[in-house]
Parts: C-alpha cells; sequence; structure tokens
C-alpha cells in the first residue's frame, strides 16, 4: 500500500519535507491521472508517484525545487514504472502492450516534461465516482487519487482504522480492474446521471470536514476539488454552484464553533469573523449562475447561503428572498430535508405555529436537525416541557459531542 | 472484451406467473428484440431461462461418499432465474445492455464480470 506522505521521516529536514509533502498533494492527482492512462493500472500509477516522491524528498531539499515540479514527478513517476515492470515477469508482459515504449522513446530523460493534461484528471475523478462503486469507495478513492491524501489520511477523516480503508481502497480497485470501470470521461449526454455523485462526493468531503474536529483540513480540500471540477467543466452550472456553495459555507467555518467545540446559531455568530474574501468570491459565482439562469440545487442552496452572508444582522436576514430560493429548491429537490429548511424559512416569515405545522408533517424522526427544529419552534410557541423532551431527543442522535452539549442546553450556548 | 454475467433472480414466496398471456407474449416480444440487437452488435454470447429453483438438485462429496439432495444450493430466497452471457468493451457497455433488458422484463438485473473463460488461460 503506498503512502507517500509517510516515506522517509528525517526530522533535520522536517519544514523542507512538509514542504515536499504540500507539493505533491498538490500535484500528484495530475500525476497519478496521466499515468493510470500511461500504464492502464492504478495500482502501477501509485506506486511510481509513490517512488517519485521517494526521490523528491532526498533531492528537492539538497538541489531546490524543479521549474516545474509537476512535470518532474510525472516525469520520474513513469520512468520509475516502467523500471519497476521491466522487474516483474507480468510487468514486461503490460509493458509490451503499452504504446508508451512502442515508438523507442524509453530511454532515461528522453520524455519531455509533461504539462497537465486535464483531460485525464476528468477520466479519473469520473472513475473514481462511477455509479458502479459504493459512496464510501468513491470518497475514498477520489481523496486518495485525485486529492492526493495518504490511506491514513483518508482513514482518520472518517474515522476508520487505516487497515479498513486500506482494504476498502483495494477492494474497490479490484473491482475497477476486474468489472473493468473505464477510464473515460462521460458523453455530454451521460453527464445527468454521472455528475451527480461528482459533485455529491465533494459536498460529502466537504461535510466530513466541517463535522471532524480531528481532520478539519477535508474543507480547504473539498474547496480544491471543487476548483478543480470548475476548471474542468466549465460549461457545468451546478459545478460553479458547488463551489460557490462551499465558498460560502466555508466564509462563516470559523464563526460555527467556540474555542469548546461547541456550536454557535447563525443568529449568534459573530458576523464580523466571516471571511469576506469568500464572500465576494461566492458571491460572483451565484451572480453569474443568475445570469445563466439554468437553476439547479446546488446552486440554489448557493444562492440561499449568499442571502444570509448578505445581512449584516441576523435580524437584517431577507427571510422572503429565502423562502422563494427554497421553494424552487424543493421544486427541484423534493426530498424531507429540504422541506424541513423551507420550514424554518416558513417560521421566520411566517412564525412557528405555521413552521410547525409544515414541520410536523415530515417524517425525519432519526434526522436530529428535525428534532431541534420542533424543539426550538415549541420553545417560540410557549411550550417548554415539549421542547426540552425534543432538544433530548435531538441530542440523543446528534453526531458530535459539541453538538450533544448544545443540545442538552436547550440550544443555548455554554456559559 | 471483458464477458459479464447478466443475471435475473426470482425471490421465492414472490409468484412469477402474476402476468397474463398477454403480458408474457409482450414480454417475450421486447427480449426477443434485445438478445437480436445483442447478437447482431456481436455482444451476445449465451442465454437461458431457468426452471424454478425447487427442480434444482445439489450433489457433493461427503465424507468421502456423493450425497444427492434435492433443492436449490443457495440457502437464500433469492435464486438465479435466468442469465445471458455477454461480451462488452467495458462495465459501461455491459451496464448499457442490462439497462435495456430491466426495463423490458421490469425486474432487477446483476451484472457481474467473468474472471476467465473456459477457452482462455485462467487469469
Amino acid at each position: 500500500m503506498s503512502r507517500w506522505a509517510d516515506s522517509a521521516r528525517d526530522p533535520s529536514a522536517a519544514l523542507d519535507e512538509a514542504e515536499v509533502g504540500r507539493i505533491f498533494r498538490e500535484e500528484s492527482g495530475h500525476s497519478v491521472a496521466s499515468l493510470i492512462r500511461v500504464f492502464g493500472d492504478i495500482d502501477v500509477a501509485e506506486d511510481a508517484v509513490q517512488d517519485a516522491f521517494a526521490i523528491a524528498l532526498r533531492k528537492w531539499p539538497r538541489e531546490g525545487l524543479p521549474p516545474n515540479p509537476g512535470g518532474w514527478i510525472t516525469t520520474t513517476a513513469r520512468n520509475r514504472g516502467i523500471d519497476r515492470l521491466r522487474r516483474e515477469s507480468r510487468g514486461r508482459e503490460l509493458l509490451g502492450e503499452l504504446a508508451v515504449l512502442s515508438s523507442g522513446d524509453d530511454d532515461r530523460g528522453e520524455f519531455e516534461e509533461e504539462g497537465p493534461v486535464d483531460d485525464d484528471r476528468l477520466r479519473l475523478i469520473f472513475t473514481c465516482c462511477h455509479p458502479a462503486l459504493s459512496r464510501e469507495a468513491q470518497v475514498a478513492l477520489t481523496l486518495r487519487l485525485l486529492g492526493g491524501l495518504s490511506t491514513e489520511e483518508v482513514a482518520r477523516s472518517f474515522l476508520v482504522a487505516e487497515p479498513t480503508m486500506a482494504k476498502r481502497l483495494v477492494r474497490a480497485k479490484r473491482k475497477i480492474k476486474a468489472a473493468r470501470i473505464p477510464y473515460r470521461a462521460p458523453a455530454d449526454h451521460e453527464l445527468p446521471d454521472r455528475l451527480p455523485p461528482v459533485l455529491a462526493v465533494v459536498y460529502l468531503t466537504y461535510n466530513a470536514g466541517l463535522a471532524s474536529t480531528t481532520e478539519p483540513s477535508l474543507c480547504p480540500e473539498a474547496i480544491r476539488l471543487a476548483r478543480i471540477l470548475v476548471a474542468l467543466m466549465p460549461d457545468e452550472p451546478e459545478v460553479y454552484g458547488l463551489l460557490a456553495l462551499l465558498l460560502l459555507t466555508d466564509s462563516r467555518r470559523a464563526s460555527r464553533t467556540r474555542p469548546d467545540g461547541s456550536l454557535v446559531l447563525l443568529a449568534e455568530q459573530d458576523r464580523r469573523r466571516w471571511d469576506r474574501a469568500l464572500i465576494e468570491e461566492g458571491h460572483a459565482i451565484v451572480r453569474r449562475c443568475l445570469r445563466r439562469d439554468q437553476p439547479g440545487p446546488y446552486q440554489l442552496q448557493a444562492a440561499i447561503n449568499a442571502v444570509h452572508a448578505d445581512a449584516a444582522t441576523f435580524e437584517e436576514t431577507d427571510w422572503s428572498q429565502i423562502l422563494a430560493l427554497y421553494d424552487q429548491l424543493l421544486a427541484l429537490a423534493p426530498t424531507p430535508v429540504v422541506a424541513l429548511n423551507r420550514a424554518i424559512a416558513i417560521g421566520e416569515v411566517e412564525g412557528p405555529a405555521a413552521a410547525l405545522e409544515l414541520v410536523d408533517a415530515l417524517d425525519l424522526e432519526s434526522y436530529y436537525p428535525f428534532h431541534a427544529t420542533r424543539a426550538d419552534l415549541l420553545r417560540r410557541l410557549g411550550r417548554p416541557s415539549e421542547a426540552a423532551a425534543e432538544y433530548e431527543r435531538a441530542a440523543a442522535l446528534a453526531p458530535t459531542d459539541a453538538e450533544r452539549d448544545f443540545l442538552r442546553r436547550g440550544g443555548r450556548a455554554a456559559r | 472484451m471483458t464477458k459479464y454475467l447478466l443475471s435475473t433472480h426470482t425471490v421465492e414466496d414472490e409468484t412469477r406467473e402474476s402476468r397474463t398471456e398477454e403480458e408474457m407474449r409482450e414480454l417475450g416480444r421486447r427480449v426477443g428484440t434485445i438478445e437480436r440487437e445483442m447478437k447482431s452488435s456481436g455482444a451476445w454470447g449465451f442465454s437461458g431461462r431457468l426452471h424454478e429453483p425447487d427442480t434444482a438438485t445439489v450433489v457433493r462429496v461427503s465424507d468421502g461418499e456423493v450425497v444427492t439432495t434435492d433443492g436449490p444450493f443457495a440457502e437464500s430466497k433469492e435464486h438465479l432465474a435466468g442469465f445471458y452471457i455477454i461480451e462488452a468493451e467495458d462495465l459501461d457497455a455491459a451496464l448499457g445492455w442490462a439497462s435495456k433488458v430491466t426495463a423490458a422484463i421490469n425486474a432487477p438485473i446483476e451484472v457481474r464480470p467473468f474472471a476467465g473463460f473456459a477457452d482462455e488461460p485462467m487469469g
């Protein structure tokens, strides 16, 4: 199992190593993607890039960064991959089939340093997020292969043991190979089926970062993946919608928890701490989406977040605008969770009684925000004992200690 | 090219014979159209429909003796009902055929790659 972030530890070169690791994480998606095309095999490509990382750890601190680190990694990894395959008899068979050697340009150093071939990364993400793979496998493969995270980092992000994650990755790669999941980007007419899992994987990655106290770096990681998708699929409005949604959500990340990890409600957040640069970037994308006028669930959620970001105080929130956006969202994505969020907006526009009536009609017994919402509405309606019982139900279902504590205090911050 | 098994399954206690004769003929026509398409495109390898699982017999070796028992092997409620063996460029192509068959017969199809075939070296 290759884990390039874990090789060759040398404390004296800690800073350089961290920098080399960072560059590798940035660039490895490109390299792995183009080497999968070259070698036709995910494991060979991964191992080759791992080898290149080990070489970079030795060379770069001594000789300095090559002018084009990404190209250096791909070229070095390709040479190492060919060396590795030559040493194995099955590898020699594989090499025999490879176009890469047929032109006779296999001499070390003869390869031109490769620039990014974005088509390859597009192929890679659609292979990783193929609907024949489970959502768990899709997320793990995407973070590992496209995001360049080590198996251990992916495991930690999803609170599973490393061997469990390693097994999950091995199994997914075996299925790709055995069932011949193709390494290609879908045609335009296939995109309506194939794009949603890709967007869901990135969104899930972001939310895992938001919920995780151990791996908040998944949030910037998801934003990085969303930026890659925007660059790869500039014609897809929902890809922009996803990026805007993540940017706008992320603008509030620092103010949504207290130092002790407890949650701060939107109404109580210190809006001066919201990241204006992220908000502006998110807003600009939302405006562009509006002009394009091909709304989708991610764009609408981004627009809702943009309205929140516009309000200088909670009281100034334009709830009728938010309600109108939820109406559109519910029409496109008629799920109980969307209906719950729309009911919350109704609660602000028409009052808690109207909202409670809508909420009570929803079947979301095992979804803790359902109980937290009911609790809040009951409290506002002056029914404190029912509210307390609902807060307790919500707390029992909440995924993190911070949220549990928050709900046990009746939705109020610790003093 | 990869060979795939496309299989349909019956669930015990769910009667298969609930279709009218006219519906069965219509289903037969739809499936026939897909099979002709499979054959003309070179994807078709073999296909068949099975009798009910209670017609099955299992043979096994136990303590060196061959023992024959009545009934299907799998203890589950789902049993193989019919299958296609097709050859396809990749999983997407195989899933394309499976989509057509599932739409025609209105039952789920499992798509599974073959690891090897009698006329090929074991892979």
